[in-house]
């Protein structure tokens, strides 16, 4: 799960980060009344959306009066932003975070994650903060400093102390910036992050040392025990498809081919769309339908792939463990019937039981292509391609 | 012979009363596999499917001398009860629950640091499929009836894509020795060289399939350990091809997010060390068919 940015800093001011002033807003209004309760002579406005590049993307904008911080506010609410992170469909801006904008000396960059290598939280340091880790590691992948944290014990002070004196930061920065990587790390831990990122941890000409960006990602397998943390979910930030899909206990990313796909299992589901890519075709969509395949389930599945306007076939594949094909293929003609499939079904069941799955199929008198194997299920899905109009809208409204 | 479990293996299942662990318990049991008692805290001195039921696994270990767990406690209290079943002294744990903390992980791999090599339990999953060896004995939730009884090891990521290569060397007559799942989780308990070492050692495997995934470097560490340690063939295959990056395919350990994470990356180091690449995932039996038809890469190792 991810997070604002105002939310990160929240969190890491909490233990102990020294971030600069400011407040979160929702109207130009409130940009300037905050602007002027924050004091000083400079602001930012920042757009918050969940994704990172907000300055290249026009996100960022310095003011230095409270008309010029009204303006901003005004441009950028309800603006959309586009990154390379968001895609080329871009987020809209409903919050914007004003802060007291600082003189800045150094910026630095500090990162946490788990470190798959060593199955510990490795903690990441470079003297040149302000651009993204994989360009630092690019440009200058021998400037970039590593701990690795022992999880009994946690991180220790000189651990973060041989990471201060190795971006050289005098003995006063270093005690600010020792107390900011340590809290950062207290923050991954005590609420259980995958990542954090303080890019850039700026020293600023009066020698302080703040947090200006900071990014924190959250395992979602730990939300049951980080209720606090799961407030924080901000649903305007994603894809109402993902919600929809969460709620059916179905797991359902988009991509941007034809072809739908209905499968159990995470691995099989990625081979699948490998094996349609294989014969030709282009997958519209990751869907694992999980364990139990119940016919609601499928009927959930069905109406989510078909949200897709792109889709002009749909593969079901289906590997029974658990599930019997006889029980999948009763679903899959109760969902065809339910939701009123308006393109091709290429069903391709196996496992227990799979002949009477298969018998079901073909006496159900609904048009189901059958296909024996995941390369017979590709191949006619592709294939039932060339038989459906490219847009499906034509389609759709003779069905309704 | 098999690697970790066969029908002698004496195997104790952790939350045997719920209702998944009792339906993979009697789908075990009549598989043939030895299971003599289930551990549910605050239910010991019952009896559930024909077993006793300790509250402690220590109890269970006591009274029935089990020397392997199977986990189907819910995920919050799986890395407790991984731990639990170290510090009782079995030596295989198969964990099957979904959906665990990662930071739990990362202390359940540390504690098991405490333990010497030659006695430190092997931990399999969490997040898996679990562990069958042909015609003996399971503990996991996969069909027995895909498996022919054989000499080809797999190691799988994932349960289903396992099942499909099953029962695609089924379909041409090859069986398999043992199938183990190691879980889509990022950080898990056997990693894939674990595997390799073992059927690298068994004397009932020829040769080994290994279906890895988007995401961590252990597909590629266990390449460059196959290309300098293994004689046996090796057929592989890296699922997502298709997959963009920066998204959780499903498994939690199943995203693009650092250099060399991606299927085409990991499949050609693969290939670069000397291992089958299946062209697509429809060719896992053919692909197994063929490297068994040439001779071993080296002489196997006495």
């Amino acid at each position: 799960m991810d997070i604002h940015e105002y939310q990160a800093k929240e969190l890491l001011a909490g233990f102990g980060v020294a971030v600069p002033k400011g407040g979160v807003v929702y109207t130009p209004d409130q940009a300037v009344y905050r602007a002027e309760e924050i004091g000083g002579a400079q602001w930012v406005v920042k757009a918050q959306i969940h994704s990172g590049a907000r300055g290249k993307a026009g996100g960022i904008k310095l003011c230095k009066t409270p008309e010029e911080v009204r303006a901003a506010a005004t441009e950028l609410l309800g603006k959309k932003l586009v990154t390379h992170q968001t895609g080329p469909a871009g987020k809209i801006v409903h919050r914007l975070y004003v802060e007291a904008a600082v003189p800045i000396k150094r910026e630095l960059y500090i990162g946490l994650v788990l470190d798959r290598r060593s199955e510990r939280v490795c903690v990441v340091a470079a003297p040149e903060g302000g651009m993204e880790i994989e360009e630092i590691a690019a440009r200058s992948p021998e400037t970039i400093l590593r701990e690795v944290i022992e999880p009994a014990v946690g991180m220790q002070p000189f651990q973060a102390r041989e990471l201060s004196f190795g971006l050289g930061l005098t003995s006063a920065e270093m005690n600010q910036a020792v107390k900011a990587i340590l809290g950062a790390y207290r923050a991954f831990r005590d609420l259980d992050a995958t990542m954090v990122e303080i890019n850039p941890l700026a020293i600023t000409q009066s020698g302080q040392v703040l947090a200006l960006d900071a990014k924190m990602q959250f395992d979602d397998n730990a939300l049951f025990r980080r209720a606090a943390v799961a407030e924080l979910r901000d649903y305007a930030e994603e894809d109402p498809r993902d919600a929809e899909a969460a709620k059916h206990g179905l797991n359902y990313i988009a991509l941007e081919g034809s072809i739908g796909c209905i499968v159990n299992g995470a691995g099989l589901a990625m081979a699948t769309m490998d094996m349609i890519t294989h014969a030709g075709g282009q997958p519209a969509n990751f869907l694992d339908i999980g364990g139990g395949a119940s016919p609601e389930r499928v009927a959930a599945a069905f109406r989510l792939v078909l949200s897709d306007p792109r889709v002009r076939c749909v593969l079901v594949n289906i590997f029974a463990g658990i599930n019997r094909c006889d029980w999948v293929a009763q679903g899959i003609i109760q969902a065809a019937k339910d939701v009123n499939v308006p393109v091709p079904i290429v069903a391709r069941l196996a496992g227990t039981n799979v002949e009477q799955g298969r018998a079901i199929l073909r006496e159900s008198g609904l048009s189901i292509i059958t296909a024996d194997t995941l390369a017979d299920a590709a191949e006619k899905a592709v294939a039932a391609l060339s038989n459906t109009p490219i847009t499906r809208t034509t389609v759709r409204e003779k069905v309704s | 012979m098999s690697i970790l479990v066969d029908e002698k293996t004496r195997i104790v299942f952790q939350g045997l009363t719920g209702d998944k662990a009792s339906f993979h318990a009697k789908e075990a049991i009549e598989y043939g596999t030895n299971i003599v008692a289930g551990v549910t805290p605050g239910k010991g001195g019952s009896r559930h499917l024909n077993l006793p039921v300790f509250d402690t696994v220590k109890e269970a270990v006591k009274a029935t001398g089990a020397t392997a767990s199977g986990i189907f406690v819910p995920a919050p209290f799986c890395a407790d009860a991984i731990m639990e079943a170290a510090d009782a002294g079995l030596q295989l744990i198969v964990c099957i629950t979904d959906g665990i903390p990662a930071q739990d992980m990362m202390r359940v791999k540390r504690y098991m640091r405490r333990y010497p090599r030659d006695t430190k339990p092997t931990l399999i999953g969490p997040n898996c499929a679990g562990v069958i060896s042909p015609g003996k004995a399971m503990i996991g939730i996969m069909p027995g009836s895909i498996y022919r009884q054989g000499r080809v090891g797999i190691v799988s990521r994932s349960g289903t894509l396992g099942y499909e290569a099953a029962s695609q060397m089924q379909a041409l007559g090859i069986g398999v020795s043992t199938s183990v799942g190691i879980g889509g989780d990022p950080i898990n308990g056997s990693s894939f060289v674990d595997m390799l070492q073992r059927f690298e050692r068994d004397d009932d495997t020829d040769a080994v399939m290994m279906i890895g995934e988007i995401g961590g470097p252990q597909e590629a560490e266990a390449s460059l350990w196959a290309r300098d340690n293994m004689s046996k063939p090796i057929v592989g295959y890296v699922a997502g091809l298709s997959a963009p990056r920066g998204r959780r395919m499903g498994h939690a350990g199943a995203i693009i997010s650092a250099f060399g994470d991606s299927a085409l990356e990991k499949a050609e180091i693969m290939r670069n060390s000397g291992l089958t690449v299946a062209a697509s995932p429809a060719e896992l039996g053919r692909a197994m068919q063929q490297a068994l038809s040439k001779p071993a890469r080296r002489p196997v190792l006495a």
